[in-house]
């Protein structure tokens, strides 16, 4: 709730102004910042390609194509899948009507959008068995009717959308907002109907917010631990996910194979992380754009 | 937009995700605790080549792994697990109490207790054992970093607490105000709880903390094997604890999924040589005495006694000890209190 009405802005960044400072202060401060970075972040991201390729590329290459490490790639992809598309249909939804409308209960509706980031991620797995474990309370039914959710692949699934909630609405709202009304009631006053107005005006207007959005929420998506480690059971090849099978790996003193398989992880960050980077510009240039 | 992209590629990879099963054969889940990782590696592969040979018929075994109560607990939360592989006695009858899944009277099913191999509580130092560590009375001196697990999740950390209990109840000639004391000052001497045998073990190997890590034998035996005896000593206490790890078939799991047939043999055929032999390999102490007698210079001599002697049932050692507001927790709070 304290988050919700600081990042309701996006942030426009303009052209670096001009400081007053010394060059020699400019330029310590930057080596300071690049060597933190460094030191906290490059450093640990070389540590994994470090320690995967230890022994060499079959050994890596095993590592990541044994039967149990792809039934973990396929399991993180298909709960990434899921979880991508109806947080994509819901997140549009939602931004929409929040940026767009005035209704009682918005706020609520922010602030329920917010509830991932404010709750642990192991509270929302216990929550799940809590629900659907089998002292729970549409345990004992499910069971009845043969159906499983947690311990399962629909529980891993459920654990993925609950935490990359926010993610895609977060990122439309102040998008949609600093946007304004004015085509979407233009398209609507020249007589097209809301289908229309969404699919021609609403989303060629948003679609980098939306694919920055999907990025973040991809890479929560296959990164999640803590939820999906309590509704997982830790059942090879069955309900383990790509964390969760770099865990198992470095338990079993399988440390190389632990780190090619977290290498994979981090690959797919420095994706993401290129994305980000590009698609973040184009976002800067649509508001730009709608606001020249 | 990029629905019609998202949907397909949604759809691909539920296609993905459901052929791993399409053919699949029938399938058994052993959920075990978790420094049997290795042994169950090897006897999985070794019982799904018997039940071939035996009824042609191909299988396969999934595993799940974790500290025994943290596992017992997944189980009675509806882990669709067709055996239990456990550390302790106890975990399984919380199972049969708690869910009803196990019949009653489990324990009595198999042999031994339905304890197809045993091990025992051991101490493994740094090489060179600079601590000079020879016996439970060195891990409560101030200075030496002792790594034991959690009994509250663990069940290895319940054997470790038993042994050291029971060394001080010796010591001490009965005494239990003195063998709490021996307690507190041994778990003051302790910097992290791990949740599991395995996290402690990881942490003392690897990650190089603590100066003796109180350990299963077959882990001990484990890390010397993996990093080499040129880095490790174990250390054979004075006396320690006959730790009698129980199996069981999950009844109702195995009969709802039309597996007790597999389950069963499964289990049984822990007690036949291979089994007992595979058991030896990776350092638990098989109850075969054939067996035990071949593989006997593998494993040290240690006056070793039993819960039910020192300590009654597993019942009593729950209440008194481990439930909340047992003697761990004044142990544990005590601690906290003067720090």
């Amino acid at each position: 709730m304290a988050t919700s009405s600081s990042s309701q802005t996006f942030p426009v960044q303009l052209a670096a102004p001009v400081t007053q400072e010394q060059p020699w202060i400019r330029w310590t401060l930057t080596l300071l910042a690049l060597s933190f970075l460094s030191l906290f972040l490059l450093l640990p991201l070389m540590g994994v390609f470090f320690e995967a390729l230890k022994k060499g590329w079959d050994v890596y290459i095993d590592a990541i194509t044994e039967p149990d490490a792809l039934a973990a790639i396929r399991l993180t992809l298909t709960a990434a899948a899921i979880a991508i598309p109806l947080n994509l249909v819901f997140g549009i939804a939602a931004a929409w009507a929040i940026a767009k409308f005035e209704f009682y209960g918005k706020s609520i509706l922010i602030s329920l959008i917010d509830l991932p980031f404010s709750v642990s991620p192991v509270v929302t797995g216990l929550i799940y068995v809590l629900i659907f474990g089998l002292q729970g309370w549409a345990g004992p039914w499910l069971k009845e009717h043969d159906l499983a959710v947690i311990f399962a692949v629909p529980g891993i699934v459920l654990a993925t959308i609950f935490v990359t909630v926010p993610f895609i609405a977060r990122e439309l709202i102040p998008l949609m907002q600093a946007q304004g009304s004015e085509e979407e009631e233009a398209a609507i006053a020249l007589g097209a109907n809301g289908w229309q107005t969404l699919w021609y005006v609403t989303l060629p207007n948003i679609k980098w917010g939306l694919l920055y959005g999907t990025i973040l929420c991809n890479a929560r998506a296959m990164g999640e631990f803590g939820a999906v480690s309590v509704v997982s059971g830790h059942i090879r090849g069955l309900t383990n996910t790509l964390s969760l099978h770099v865990e198992i790996l470095y338990n079993e003193y399988n440390f190389v194979a632990a780190f090619a398989v977290a290498s994979l992880l981090a690959l797919l960050a420095l994706l993401t992380l290129a994305l980000k980077t590009l698609v973040e510009a184009k976002v800067a240039q649509q508001i730009r754009g709608n606001h020249s | 937009m990029k629905f019609n992209a998202w949907l397909s590629v949604g759809s691909l990879a539920f296609v993905l995700a459901s052929s791993g099963q399409a053919f699949a054969d029938r399938i058994i889940l052993n959920v075990s605790y978790d420094p049997t990782r290795e042994l169950y590696h090897e006897y999985n592969r070794a019982f799904i080549h018997h039940w071939q040979e035996k009824t042609g018929e191909k299988i396969s075994i999934r595993q799940s792994h974790g500290g025994s109560g943290k596992q017992a607990r997944a189980v009675i939360d509806g882990v669709p697990a067709d055996v239990a592989t456990l550390s302790l006695a106890y975990d399984i009858d919380a199972i049969s109490q708690q869910s009803g899944l196990i019949a009653a009277e489990w324990q009595k099913r198999l042999p031994g207790n339905s304890a197809p191999y045993t091990s025992t509580i051991v101490l493994l130092v740094r090489k060179g054992n600079p601590k000079e560590i020879s016996d439970w009375d060195d891990l409560v001196k101030p200075g030496v970093a002792v790594m034991t697990p959690n009994p509250k999740t663990s069940g290895g950390a319940r054997w470790n607490y038993l042994a050291a209990w029971g060394f001080a109840l010796k010591k001490y000639d009965g005494d239990e105000t003195k063998a709490l004391e021996f307690l507190t000052r041994l778990y003051r001497n302790v910097p992290i709880l791990d949740s599991g045998a395995r996290g402690s073990a990881i942490n003392f190997i690897q990650r190089g903390i603590g100066d003796v890590l109180v350990s299963w034998e077959n882990e001990a035996f484990l890390a010397l094997k993996e990093y080499g005896p040129d880095k490790f000593e174990i250390i054979i206490p004075s006396i320690s604890i006959l730790a009698e790890p129980p199996v069981t078939v999950i009844d109702k799991n195995a009969d709802r999924h039309g597996t007790r047939d597999i389950a069963q043999a499964y289990l049984e055929y822990l007690y036949s040589r291979e089994g007992q032999e595979i058991a030896a390999h990776n350092f638990y102490r098989p109850i075969d005495p054939d067996i035990a007698k071949k593989y006997a210079h593998q494993f040290p001599e240690i006056h070793l006694f039993t819960v039910n002697k020192i300590f009654g049932s597993w019942q009593e050692v729950q209440n008194t000890h481990f439930s909340d507001g047992g003697l761990f927790d004044t142990i544990y709070l005590q601690q906290e209190s003067e720090f």
